[in-house]
């Protein structure tokens, strides 16, 4: 089974991108045998609130078992909580939140009080690094890139946070995971999509230094082809073990581990 | 048959203390994907002693001539482009002579001149006698001048391509960082300029408007600095060309550009 924790519909703002469609990515995910991919609405990433694509994402993901929606929160917005209800109530497996985008402060207050609400709920948060090479964007896109600090001060700001951080590259993974205590980086997980294979191998050496339990496979399609990731794993030397978690158990753990709480926490 | 028109390999003057590893696992890569000929480049001493994209003569020497003894050993599977600096000019038109007298089968030219500074032209005349491609770097729409490198883009070389129409360009890496979509429409007309689809970036579209922009012929493959990536554009390009169209791709481009039998099925 292969699961894409990091993939998106709906048309990008900044240039052409073939194959935002729901169909269209159904087919590239038959393509390139991708059995689940966690949808986030790629076009709210830049809207006011971009909750409001929230409602077509459960629209198109209902009662399929291949896309599994990532509602997106605001917490800058009066009434945030609301969308954290609904994905709750929802069993998604994670939320995401994009603060550069928001032009938010990624560790002011508002996103401090979001991770406790993630915390508590038992939500994992997914978060961009970046959706593009910060060379070839829109000369009006202009949002920084997530900061590798601003993970760090989030993953310390509840010791229950979960976080799913997507488009990091080597470096920006092992200054979060070697500036972390081990117990706050068995907190983190990294999709694959951007760091590089051979021949610099900085994914062999993540895995080997940081730990394959905490790696989950990612494509950014359509904005990225999505054989991109796959061709990554292609080229390691993987036990059917270590590749099975990549492709899918690691982030099925992430997924199950909601649901569990959901569950202990309604018998509570 | 699989040519990539885009590689590097290090040596042990660089400054990376794994370049027998990194060398390896590109030769190991290659061999998983299929790749038949690495046509490569090594940048002087990769900022050791010079920075890698002014690199001194002295530099030059030594990494043109560790990519000669690579060519050597790897007799089948690794070709080299020679590398100069245009600006020691006596010696960058002595090193071609040189290298491409020894086996070379093309000139790269990186950052240490504009792409469309005259110093170049005597290089491209070169180029045109000995009938061999020159690979140039480019940051795909240059908006400014960067740190490290005398950077081109795909206007400047477009320039120098139009002063030397009976010489084929590589425009470097279009997934390598930077505004493709600029490259690909300042090139789309100049039909000596090929297309090089190395670099680590995988956009959705890109290959489309390669496509687009200056059809299946004038398109190469390659892979820079990152193996997966060129894999990736590999296996997506199946799914979008014919088989006869993606072979252009995949080497027929680049057996027809660089010199006769650079190649072991020419």
């Amino acid at each position: 089974m292969r699961v894409d924790v990091n993939s998106f519909v709906g048309a990008y703002p900044f240039r052409r991108v073939p194959g935002t469609s729901v169909q269209a990515v159904l087919q590239s995910m038959d393509r390139v045998a991708v059995d689940q991919a966690w949808i986030s609405h790629l076009p709210s990433v830049f809207w006011r609130d971009p909750a409001e694509g929230n409602s077509w994402l459960y629209q198109i993901t209902e009662g399929s078992e291949r896309l599994r929606p990532v509602p997106a929160v605001h917490p800058g917005l009066k009434g945030w909580e609301e969308a954290i209800r609904e994905a709750r109530s929802r069993g998604v497996p994670a939320v995401r939140c994009d603060p550069t985008y928001y032009a938010i402060d990624s560790t002011g207050p508002e996103m401090l009080r979001l991770v406790q609400v993630c915390a508590s709920e038992n939500l994992a948060l997914i978060m961009a690094v970046r959706l593009e090479d910060a060379r070839q964007r829109h000369p009006n896109d202009r949002a920084p890139e997530l900061a590798a600090a601003s993970v760090r001060t989030l993953l310390r700001a509840d010791p229950a946070l979960r976080l799913l951080i997507t488009h990091a590259d080597r470096s920006f993974v092992e200054e979060v995971h070697f500036g972390s205590t081990p117990e706050e980086s068995a907190r983190i997980w990294w999709d694959i999509c951007w760091i590089w294979g051979p021949p610099e191998d900085h994914l062999e050496t993540l895995l080997r230094t940081v730990g394959v339990e905490r790696f989950v496979f990612g494509t950014g399609q359509p904005l990225r082809l999505p054989d991109n990731s796959i061709a990554k794993l292609d080229l390691l030397t993987l036990s059917p073990e270590h590749r099975a978690g990549l492709e899918s158990e690691n982030a099925l753990i992430l997924s199950r581990s909601a649901r569990t709480s959901k569950t202990r926490r309604v018998k509570a | 048959m699989l040519i990539d028109v885009h590689a590097h390999f290090l040596h042990d003057r660089s400054p990376r203390t794994d370049w027998r590893e990194r060398n390896a696992s590109r030769l190991r890569a290659g061999e998983r994907v299929g790749i038949t000929v690495h046509v490569a480049s090594i940048l002087g001493s990769w900022g050791a002693t010079s920075p890698i994209y002014f690199p001194s003569p002295s530099d030059i020497e030594y990494g043109n001539n560790f990519l000669l003894a690579l060519q050597r050993e790897h007799a089948a599977g690794i070709r080299g482009y020679a590398v100069v600096n245009p600006n020691f000019q006596r010696h960058a038109l002595g090193e071609l002579t040189r290298c491409l007298d020894a086996g070379m089968v093309g000139i790269k030219l990186a950052a240490s001149r504009r792409a469309d500074d005259p110093l170049l032209d005597p290089i491209c005349r070169m180029a045109a006698e000995r009938g061999v491609p020159v690979l140039h770097h480019i940051w795909q729409h240059r908006r400014r001048d960067y740190p490290g490198q005398e950077a081109s883009d795909a206007v400047e070389l477009g320039a120098l391509a139009a002063r030397h129409p009976g010489v084929n360009f590589l425009l470097a890496h279009i997934g390598g960082g930077g505004d493709w979509i600029h490259s690909l429409a300042a090139i789309r007309s100049i039909p000596n300029v090929y297309v090089d689809l190395s670099g680590s970036g995988v956009d959705g579209g890109m290959l489309e408007a390669c496509i687009q922009a200056v059809s299946v012929e004038r398109l190469v493959w390659g892979c820079d600095l990152t193996i997966d990536s060129g894999w990736a554009k590999l296996r997506y390009l199946e799914h979008l060309l014919s088989a006869s169209e993606l072979d252009l791709i995949r080497w027929r481009n680049a057996a027809r550009i660089f010199p006769p039998n650079a190649f072991p099925t020419d």
